[in-house]
């Protein structure tokens, strides 16, 4: 099996559950550090032109990590991973809600809960994230929250993209 | 309350309703019968998911009939569709993260 592209993104709308795998060119050890460690999650979690931010991070069973999604504008949206289960370099579970900046949860909002597993072979890793989500509108609001503006941008090249390939059928 | 697509099929009575309609339009009488709980309850679901824009009620006879817009139900595509783009987005900021952390370690 060839490693290196593998993208795939497998829906199960009856238990509202997600499953996402993806291939990494790099030792599991550093995908690990990328996936565990605030200072690397702020680099990537975030959709640009969105950033992560990390307010605390504890990355041990019961502990968790404290986040905003800052927008270009400066606004921040609040969000917590609580680690429930962590098997060093091989999976670590959390269950994710939006929260205010203090890490309080309403109690009337719903989380998902991730599964995130790690399987190295030949330097590439493979990551495998189980997603379930307690309502659809958990993914809805996760997508609102960190998506919206890259969402727009990406259109914004798509009609860039196609301008150019109309422009050169002339 | 939120009224939502998201939140129509949130609920698996619900969801089973959909599917009953998907197939041909009902009354609530026909539809309740294929549920063990109440007419009450079953009454319930269907004013959520009127509420929610699924249904539309159409008068059938003396009767009422419910019918399925099946064009909302794209929602919830649309909406996976860009989870998916989320994600790939975040993973390629990872690549070049990793590719950072593989220089640096050199």
């Amino acid at each position: 099996m060839n490693l290196e592209n593998i993208f795939t993104f497998t829906v199960d709308k009856d238990n509202l559950a997600v499953k996402v795998e993806r291939a990494f060119e790099a030792p599991l050890a550093l995908v690990w550090s990328a996936w565990t460690e605030a200072e690397l999650l702020n680099e990537w979690w975030a959709p640009k032109p969105f950033r992560a931010e990390t307010k605390s991070m504890d990355f041990s069973e019961g502990g968790r990590w404290l986040y905003a999604m800052v927008s270009p504008e400066g606004q921040r949206h609040w969000g917590v991973k609580e680690f429930t289960q962590i098997l060093p370099r091989q999976s670590f579970t959390y269950r994710s809600y939006f929260c205010d900046e203090n890490g309080t949860v309403n109690p009337a909002t719903t989380g998902s809960t991730w599964v995130n597993s790690f399987v190295e072979a030949q330097g590439i890793t493979l990551v495998t994230n189980d997603i379930r989500c307690d309502s659809l509108a958990h993914l809805e609001a996760q997508i609102k929250m960190g998506f919206k503006e890259g969402y727009t941008a990406c259109l914004g090249n798509l009609d860039e993209l196609l301008a150019r390939v109309q422009q050169n059928g002339k | 309350m939120r009224r939502d697509i998201f939140q129509a099929i949130a609920d698996p009575t619900r969801r089973a309703i959909v599917m009953l309609l998907a197939v041909q339009a009902m009354t609530p009488n026909a539809m309740a019968e294929h549920f063990a709980s109440s007419r009450q309850a079953v009454s319930k679901h269907i004013k959520i998911l009127v509420e929610c824009d699924l249904l539309v009620q159409k008068p059938h006879g003396r009767e009422i009939q419910y019918h399925l817009k099946a064009a909302k139900m794209q929602e919830i595509e649309i909406w996976l569709d860009q989870f998916k783009a989320l994600m790939g987005k975040r993973f390629n900021q990872l690549d070049e993260v990793l590719t950072r952390l593989k220089a640096r370690k050199k």
